[in-house]
């Protein structure tokens, strides 16, 4: 019943909002009903893949290459070909959970959070981050999957009837994320999915060969947009939103409660769950700019995502990446107030010992770069941002490894100190991953509108008092 | 929410659940003929969603889908396996099937004998521990002998006769011999040598002494590459004869040692290990504790148990040893010295000179005769003999100088009245020294058959090579250090078409009897017909042959014309014999290889030690590779810094550099045999060390050595002790049990626990090794011990303490899975693979392990080992043979840990169980505290408060590793002390112990 009430609200003020959109359009002018459909689909069914993305999608087809290989050694050898050792236990797969489930955090914000706060400058970005979303948390549910020992068994984290008569333990913080993560991508993937269907009623309609019709047909889902169609749409996406929204800020705890459950010094800090979910959406946002921004030059979409887009998009990198630091800081503090030697040793290492470099670039990426974003001329300048973008992506990815590797590598017992060096099977993976993703996404831009037709138009400013009959079925 | 549509629901399940079979759609299409049905067809989303089923007629489909599916799989039921099984018709008398026994033995090093138990499983050798009722184990063993057992079953051992390289047979070798025996008889034996190792072994020396006998003129000859010319020498240069010192570590409250290893090395070291702990086993009361100073050029596990320790170069040694001596007024010795200031030598005097008769200064085996007759005439001086040394008949049958019977040997060769050399046993072609080039020499003998245990260097450069059966594989019989006889007794034919020595030489000059004939024969001539069997089977039960130990001698001091070396200065190179790999001759043991070698902790190579000074002074960094250069040849090997190692001086281990030991030995760190000279075998001037620039990996287990101020291992003075008994608890805060929001788990039978004294403990590896092979742990590699993934489930710490760096304490710490009561590691685990058992056991259930290693990075002790890669070899047949049938073979992915030998305490509950009893204390001996020789390690029950254990966890020197993270650890550590004399202070600070709370 809250929802109901939600949705009410909601489409009023989805409405009446529009009229308080400051400065800058949402939407370019000269836009319309019709143009926006025609450009967004055309995108997908007329427009020649651009040269520039033909190259990076070969290379992407190469990193995956990589990746297959890289999946079928440690599978075959074992997590062996990997760096990790005695205190070392995790290494570069965890690291790679933790940076890519990060990254999944965005499509979820902006998809349900933003909706449910009635930011409507999402409808130009919302189904490219929650596509964003999909690939990433595929990425990184892959990992700890594949950093078992005996992959064949990891079906037994699945609490399932079994002959052997056994239980997963509840109690064990893996298993909270195997729900986390698996519950995450469920409702994502349902979110997405629900969010594309009319969408894939407009390429059904555009398409002009018969089985382009067939297959978008088929994933319409028979949508004809009635407004019986859209009443049920409304509902199922606002209760999707309100099912995600809860899960944006409990995904990301429970994979901090794998460090924060341990007694790993630079491990066991209560502050980890807002600190990593802070980090999250910070990467996330980072990389919905990393992935956007050249998109969105290729196929030319500055209309649809906009400078301000970009602006908005910048300003909570800044939000996060400011809690971010205080979580930084906070770690610093926390060593020194413990009074504890182990906790005060694991400051002095993170900062001094072998891996200072790790730690200082990590302070660099994500404590003073965002900084800049503090100026509205770095905002809004597409080059900047993007290279800022990437150096917090860079950075977010340092953060986990900085607290994964450089917290084992030195624990309790100066005895079992040792380090950990990457092999060519841990990059291998690593960067098969970004191919994969990536990969990922140059395939749904090429096959599926890259913004959302329907909720785009909600942002044209003259909605409501132009009637377009050209977009019937939309 | 109408009444209607619900209803309607309902009646439709109710139609529904009427049709059965083929009518089920027939009356599907009658019930959409009703309103109701088309209404609801109509109806694209059922508003009353939840009264869709309560899932009951579904559930009820599904169980009886299950249940036709499992009865379908009855009937593809498979058939029996065809194999034929034979059961005994008889069973053969003792052998249970899953029980092992027990077959004493002796392990033969060097000579010596330590008696050991071998264990048995339908057959099958399958482990070595020690005889309780041999004076040189006294229950325990050494690396040596419990890694022995992995000899026996390398693929790589030698397996036929080789002839000039191509497979022949001990047929065609007979056939080939005779005629030169024959040719040889007529010359009396003019041209006959046979060289052997050092032999105690009374029935082989009979056997060569025959021979002698019927060749009158032929030469016996014997070379041990890391022999005890010294010792032999020392005796004969101040009594005249050689003599065999034996120590009574047990009566002496001050020992000094002259660059000994009593604890690591050489005849009786376990035994020795064992008396010497004996009296650093303190409980409350410090008066009983002995006090050690040593002088020591390499550091040993003796030096790191040393109260002071003096570090000198090996040379510096004698000038040391004479300015004590000289302060004692031994007769014809002056001289002072300048490595240890005059209070020190004051007090280290007048310290010896107070406890007359109950003192002990013992030398180095690798120090020179000097230095060991300036030790026996400190120990007449001191009125030590008779009671903490004693003085016998050597045990060797015939007792020579290695060193001058090898050069006499090659001198005959080079002259060439040597037609036809035996070799039984050694590798002289790799382990003589460089300078009597025996390889160029054995080139000018017509006839040359090697026998071995492997097909090495030295059978490459003979004519024949015999395979040699290992001990387990033959009978023999030897010597311990004191003299107690073992007769060896195999546990298993020969896997190969292999020989013993005795066979051998009655093959040639006998009548080809089996090595137990001639074992036997030798012992009947010996103690008589009358009687016998019984003799000889207690000999055999037993592992000893009672009254063979050698009674003391009357010894005298000569008035000795000492000839004292000059010293020189310059960089000093010194040879010891590996701590795991002893002088090359355990380079193909895979175990031994991966042991971290004692102080070193470095695995799988030898290296260049050398102080932290001269590694600066030099430029030099771990790892940098460094050439040796010396009597005009040049080895190269990593530098590696080795603190409390004398300036001005370079420690190379003997044994590797090996190029035909097998797959596993070959081509592994440097040849220092190279450079080692026949005049000076242990220790020489001159060495030229310069940098290449190159850089090696040294796969080290312990990067890290300094503690870090953290109360790890917890020590303090004797005397601090007294004051404040418990000062070991109070290092760190230790919760007590009642902080728990939970009431603490009750254990009502077994509470097993584990005490490790840290006192006692020598850091002597044996522990480790006994593990590895009780519990089947895969040997991985250097390049896996590089990357820190070496599986040992006990592993000993080695710490530096003090302040200085160049000449630090040692602190040893065996680490063990601790069975934390509060486990930090189960938790953690997603699939409740590690668990705590009714008995406080932190169990693995490999099984079920996924290999998250989660656990493995929330133990704090870092004492789980993950099998990253499949590291088990489960292809080789001879391994499978080897394993022990109550431990599981780990494979790839699973992580696993020390178990407090599970598999011991389900063997003894099952024991008790039949008695209708409770297990006794002292019945679980887990196999490292089996093996220890310090027996630095207890085991029970602590529900039983008169338990060994339970006494020992009382103990005020008790406390627990990391207790303060409130993990319970069921393993307790027992504080060390060092006892210092009072006037001399120790050069270190031990842990900071302000903390009194």
């Amino acid at each position: 019943m809250l929802f109901h009430l939600i949705i009410t609200d909601k489409t009023v003020a989805q409405h009446d909002h529009i009229a308080e959109l400051e400065h800058q359009p949402l939407v370019a002018k000269g836009e319309s009903y019709g143009s926006i459909t025609e450009k967004i689909t055309n995108d997908v069914l007329e427009t020649k893949t651009p040269r520039s993305m033909s190259v990076t999608l070969a290379v992407t087809s190469m990193l995956l290459l990589v990746f297959v290989l890289a999946i079928g050694a440690v599978l075959l050898k074992g997590p062996g070909v990997w760096g990790n050792n005695n205190p070392v236990g995790w290494a570069f797969e965890i690291t790679n959970f933790v940076w890519w489930v990060g990254i999944g955090h965005a499509g979820t914000l902006i998809s349900a959070i933003l909706l449910l706060l009635h930011q409507h400058w999402r409808n130009a970005i919302n189904r490219f981050a929650e596509a964003m979303t999909l690939f990433a948390v595929m990425c990184a549910g892959l990992f700890p999957a594949l950093h078992t020992g005996r992959q064949w068994l990891d079906y037994w984290l699945f609490p399932y009837p079994n002959t052997m008569g056994l239980w997963v333990n509840f109690r064990s913080p893996l298993i909270w994320d195997v729900f986390a993560v698996s519950t995450y991508f469920t409702v994502s993937a349902m979110f997405w999915f629900v969010g594309l269907i009319p969408d894939l009623a407009a390429m059904r309609d555009k398409s002009k060969k018969h089985w382009q019709k067939v297959v978008y047909g088929v994933l319409a889902m028979g949508w004809r947009g009635s407004a019986h169609h859209w009443h049920r749409y409304e509902t199922s996406y606002l209760l999707l939103a309100g099912l995600a929204t809860p899960l944006v800020v409990s995904v990301h705890s429970v994979v901090s409660f794998d460090f924060a459950v341990s007694l790993v010094p630079g491990w066991h800090a209560t502050i980890f769950p807002p600190y990593f979910v802070a980090g999250a959406i910070y990467s996330g946002f980072a990389m919905v700019l990393t992935l956007m921004i050249p998109a969105r030059r290729w196929y030319k979409l500055e209309s649809f995502i906009t400078d301000r887009h970009l602006d908005y998009m910048a300003k909570v990198m800044l939000a996060t990446g400011l809690i971010v630091l205080y979580g930084y800081m906070c770690e610093l503090f926390f060593a020194y107030y413990s009074g504890s030697l182990y906790e005060m040793f694991m400051m002095k290492n993170r900062i001094f010992g072998p891996y200072w470099w790790a730690y200082a670039a990590l302070i660099f990426c994500n404590g003073l770069t965002p900084q800049f974003l503090w100026f509205k001329s770095v905002r809004t300048n597409v080059t900047v941002l993007f290279i800022i973008s990437l150096i917090v992506n860079v950075g977010m990815w340092l953060e986990r490894f900085v607290i994964v590797v450089t917290s084992l590598h030195r624990d309790f017992l100066p005895s079992s100190w040792d380090m950990f060096t990457p092999t060519i099977w841990d990059w291998g993976l690593y960067l098969g991953t970004i191919g994969f993703f990536v990969w990922l996404i140059f395939v749904f831009v090429r096959v599926m509108p890259m913004i959302s037709i329907f909720e785009i138009k909600h942002l044209l400013p003259w909605r409501g008092r132009i009637i377009d009959t050209s977009a019937d079925a939309n | 929410m109408s009444d209607k549509k619900t209803l309607n629901i309902d009646e439709l399940r109710k139609r529904l659940s009427r049709g059965t079979g083929r009518e089920y759609w027939k009356s599907l299409n009658a019930l959409a003929e009703t309103e109701e049905f088309r209404e609801l067809i109509e109806n694209e989303f059922p508003r009353e969603a939840s009264t869709w089923g309560d899932g009951y007629s579904r559930r009820d489909f599904l169980k009886v889908m299950g249940a036709s599916l499992s009865l379908a799989g009855l009937t593809s039921c498979v058939k029996q396996p065809e194999e034929k099984i034979v059961p005994y018709v008889k069973s053969p008398e003792q052998i249970v099937p899953g029980k092992p026994l027990y077959y004493a033995t002796a392990f033969v090093h060097g000579g010596y004998a330590t008696g050991v138990l071998a264990k048995s499983h339908m057959g099958r050798p399958t482990g070595i521990e020690g005889n309780p009722d041999h004076p040189a184990s006294r229950g325990a063993a050494d690396v040596y002998a419990i890694a022995s057992i992995l000899n026996l079953y390398d693929p790589d051992r030698s397996q036929v006769v080789l002839n000039n390289g191509g497979v022949s047979s001990w047929e065609k070798f007979g056939r080939s011999v005779q005629p030169l025996i024959e040719v040889q008889r007529s010359l009396k034996g003019a041209g006959l040598r046979i060289l052997t190792e050092n032999i105690t072994s009374p029935t082989l020396g009979h056997q060569i002494n025959s021979v002698l006998a019927q060749f009158p003129e032929a030469k016996w000859h014997q070379y041990e590459a890391c022999g005890l010319d010294n010792i032999r020498e020392g005796t004969k240069l101040i009594f005249g004869e050689y003599l065999q010192p034996r120590y009574s570590f047990d009566k002496a409250d001050i020992i000094l040692s002259l660059d000994s290893d009593f604890i690591g090395t050489g005849p009786g070291n376990i035994r020795y290990a064992r008396d010497f702990a004996d009296r650093r086993r303190v409980s409350g009361n410090t008066a009983n504790m002995n006090r050690l100073y040593a002088a020591e050029s390499t550091p040993t596990v003796t030096g790191g148990m040393a109260d002071h320790r003096f570090r000198m170069k090996a040379s510096d040694v004698e000038q040391f040893a004479r300015a004590v001596a000289s302060s004692m007024n031994v007769e014809g010795v002056a001289g002072a010295t300048d490595v240890v200031d005059a209070n020190t030598l004051s007090v280290l005097v007048e310290d010896l000179q107070a406890h007359r008769g109950k003192c002990l200064v013992v030398a180095g085996n690798h120090q020179t005769a000097v230095v060991h007759a300036l030790a026996h005439a400190m120990n007449v001086a001191l009125g030590n003999v008779g009671s903490t040394v004693e003085y016998t008949d050597p045990v060797e049958v015939k007792p020579v100088n290695h060193g001058a019977s090898l050069k006499e040997l090659v001198s005959d060769m080079n002259s060439g009245v040597v037609d036809m050399l035996l070799i039984l046993g050694g590798n002289p072609v790799y382990n003589a020294p460089a300078d009597l080039k025996f390889s160029e020499a054995l080139g000018k003998v017509s006839f040359v058959a090697h026998l071995g245990t492997y097909d090495d260097e030295t059978s490459a450069k003979s004519h024949w090579h015999l395979p040699e059966s290992h001990y387990l594989e033959s009978w023999s019989d030897a010597r311990a250090f004191d003299g107690t006889a073992t007769i060896l007794q195999p546990l298993i034919v020969p896997l190969y078409e292999t020989k013993s020595a005795h066979e051998v030489l009655d093959m040639i000059f006998g009548d080809s009897r089996s090595d137990e004939e001639i074992v036997r024969s030798y012992w009947l001539s010996r103690s008589g017909e009358a009687g016998f069997e019984a003799f000889w089977r207690k000999s055999l039960n037993d592992g000893v042959v009672a009254g063979t130990m050698l009674s003391p001698k009357q010894v005298s001091a000569q008035s000795v014309d000492w000839k004292f070396s000059v010293r020189k200065g310059g960089m000093e190179i010194m040879f010891r014999p590996d701590p795991s790999i002893h002088d090359g001759r355990f380079a193909n043991n895979g175990w031994l290889q991966e042991l971290p070698k004692q102080i070193s902790r470095i695995t799988w190579e030898n290296v260049a030690l050398m102080s932290p000074r001269t590694m600066e002074q030099l430029g030099l960094k771990n790892e940098n590779v460094v050439s040796l250069t010396m009597n005009g040849a040049t080895i190269k090997a990593p530098a590696w810094i080795q603190p409390g190692h004398p300036d001005e001086a370079v420690t190379i281990h003997l044994g590797y550099g090996r190029t035909r030991a097998g797959r596993v030995g070959d081509g592994i760190g440097a040849n220092a045999y190279m450079l080692r000279a026949s005049t000076a075998p242990w220790f020489a001037t001159g060495v030229d060390v310069k940098t290449t620039g190159e850089s090696h990996n040294v796969a080290s287990t312990q990067d890290h050595w300094s503690m870090e101020g953290r109360p790890i291992v917890r020590e303090t003075t004797a005397a601090e002790f007294a004051e404040h008994p418990e000062f070991a608890k109070h290092l760190a805060h230790q919760p007590s049990q009642k902080e728990s929001f939970y009431a603490p788990h009750e254990y009502d039978g077994y509470a097993w626990a584990m005490t490790i004294d840290l006192n006692a403990c020598t850091g002597c590896n044996a522990c480790m090794i006994a593990c590895q092979a009780e519990n089947n742990i895969p040997v991985v590699g250097k390049k896996q011990v590089e990357n820190g993934r070496e599986m040992h489930w006990i592993r000993v710490d080695r710490y530096y303490v003090g302040n200085d760096l160049d000449n630090p304490e040692f602190a040893m710490m065996p680490v063990t899975c601790m069975h934390c009561e509060n486990a930090p590691c189960e938790p953690v685990c997603p699939v409740a693979a590690t668990t705590h058992d009714s008995e406080g056991l932190n169990v693995m259930t490999y099984n079920r392990c996924v290999g998250t290693r989660y656990c493995s990075n929330n133990c704090p002790y870092k004492v789980r080992r993950f099998n990253y890669l499949q590291y088990s070899d489960t292809e080789t047949k001879q391994f499978q043979l080897m394993r022990n049938p109550d431990v599981t073979v780990r494979n790839r992915g699973v992580m696993e840990k020390c178990t407090y030998c599970v598999q011991r305490i389900s063997a003894a509950r099952i024991e008790a169980k039949k008695e209708d009893r409770l297990i006794r204390d002292g019945e679980v001996v887990t196999a490292c505290q089996s093996a220890c020789p310090a027996q630095a390690i207890g085991f029970g029950d602590l529900n039983d408060k008169n338990s060994k254990v339970a006494k020992l966890k009382a103990d005020p020197r008790a406390y627990g590793l990391l207790a303060e993270l409130n993990t319970k650890p069921r393993t307790s550590y027992l504080a060390k002390l060092r006892n210092p004399h009072p006037r001399l202070t120790s050069h270190n600070d031990v842990v900071s112990s302000d903390h009194h709370g």
